[in-house]
């Protein structure tokens, strides 16, 4: 019994995926945004982004000043300057995070 | 008592010399050796019968294939494809470390800096060359938004770049620190069950298994958040735009 039917299921199985996968290139297509591979992207993993976002670009400005400045020997001056322009860049960087969320919460409905 | 963070010591299990390099076989290396191992044989095994209608291990396996490649399509596009076996690889290295980490005894590797700094790396340093080899010398524009007075650009660059300098390093950062402290919290509480004895010792043992249940999440959401990021790099490089 089950091998009587099972070509015919098997055979409506590949109709259906074919007809699905052209639905899929459409939507593809046309739009940017593909069902399937929701993002599980809770609140806590956008804090701990956002959180580290700041935190290394400051360390990254830091660290870039002071190796500068043990290079052209103008001690604490550029790791001060390098300090700002870390903080700006954690800015920046959080800023897009955000940014690049809030635009896909919109576009998905979600 | 162990001290919470004893679980994150590297042992020389098989100590060798290069030269005055230490490259001996340490628990870490075990441990990487083991992911790599599972996840060949979850995928090569799995997809071993080709059957038409899944069985449930198939099931999974195809699964955690198309989860990547709608990843990458969705962030990257069709020109992204190519660079799917690398993000792949990435996704199920890093998930069957975390996932491997969570067994008692086992190492976690992923909350190491080096481990995690090592791949942010080679993404950052692949991500530049791609950007560099699809637009030559125009790839410098990307620090140069557009819009933005002349006189705005000799603050505007420093920041720019600063900012793509600091991705290896969050990203790098945002997987150990997970990593780790989870780890260490759910040492911590268990000391609190051996502490408080069988009569207090029932609270902490439930949240031990609550942040069992917790770190399961992160460690499929880590994996995410780093296949995810590299594949939104991937996209700066490939259609430079912010």
């Amino acid at each position: 019994m089950a091998d009587e039917r099972k070509p015919t299921s098997l055979e409506d199985l590949d109709a259906r995926v074919t007809a699905a996968r052209a639905a899929h290139k459409q939507q593809s297509g046309d739009g940017n945004t593909v069902p399937g591979g929701k993002p599980p992207m809770t609140g806590f993993g956008l804090a701990m982004r956002i959180g580290t976002e700041l935190v290394a670009a400051v360390a990254v400005g830091v660290g870039m000043g002071y190796v500068l400045d043990l290079w052209l020997g103008t001690k604490p001056w550029l790791m001060v300057a390098f300090f700002f322009l870390g903080s700006a860049a954690g800015m920046l960087n959080v800023y897009r995070a955000t940014s690049y969320l809030g635009r896909r919460d919109g576009s998905d409905g979600s | 008592m162990a001290s919470p963070i004893e679980q994150f010591k590297i042992e020389r299990l098989i100590p060798l010399k290069l030269g005055s390099v230490d490259i001996s076989y340490t628990n870490s290396a075990l441990w990487m050796t083991i992911a790599v191992v599972v996840v060949t044989l979850f995928l090569v095994l799995g997809t071993r019968q080709r059957a038409l209608v899944p069985g449930r291990w198939q099931s999974m396996a195809e699964m955690s294939y198309e989860f990547v490649a709608n990843l990458l399509q969705e962030q990257a596009g069709n020109a992204g494809r190519v660079f799917f076996p690398f993000v792949f690889t990435l996704f199920m290295f890093i998930l069957a470390g975390n996932l491997l980490g969570l067994i008692p005894y086992a190492f976690t590797f992923t909350s190491h800096i080096v481990v995690t700094f090592g791949m942010a790396i080679v993404v950052f340093i692949g991500v530049t060359v791609i950007g560099f080899i699809k637009h030559g010398v125009h790839f410098l524009s990307f620090f140069v938004p557009k819009g933005v007075p002349a006189a705005m650009l000799i603050l505007i660059i420093p920041i720019e770049i600063l900012s793509y300098l600091t991705r290896p390093v969050s990203l790098a950062i945002r997987l150990f620190a997970n990593m780790m402290a989870g780890h260490t919290m759910l040492k911590v509480f268990s000391g609190f069950v051996v502490a408080l004895g069988v009569l207090g010792g029932w609270m902490p043992l439930a949240v031990n298994v609550a942040l069992t249940g917790f770190e399961v999440l992160v460690a499929f959401l880590q994996a995410y958040v780093f296949a995810i990021l590299t594949c939104i790099y991937l996209n700066d490089a490939l259609h430079m735009e912010h």
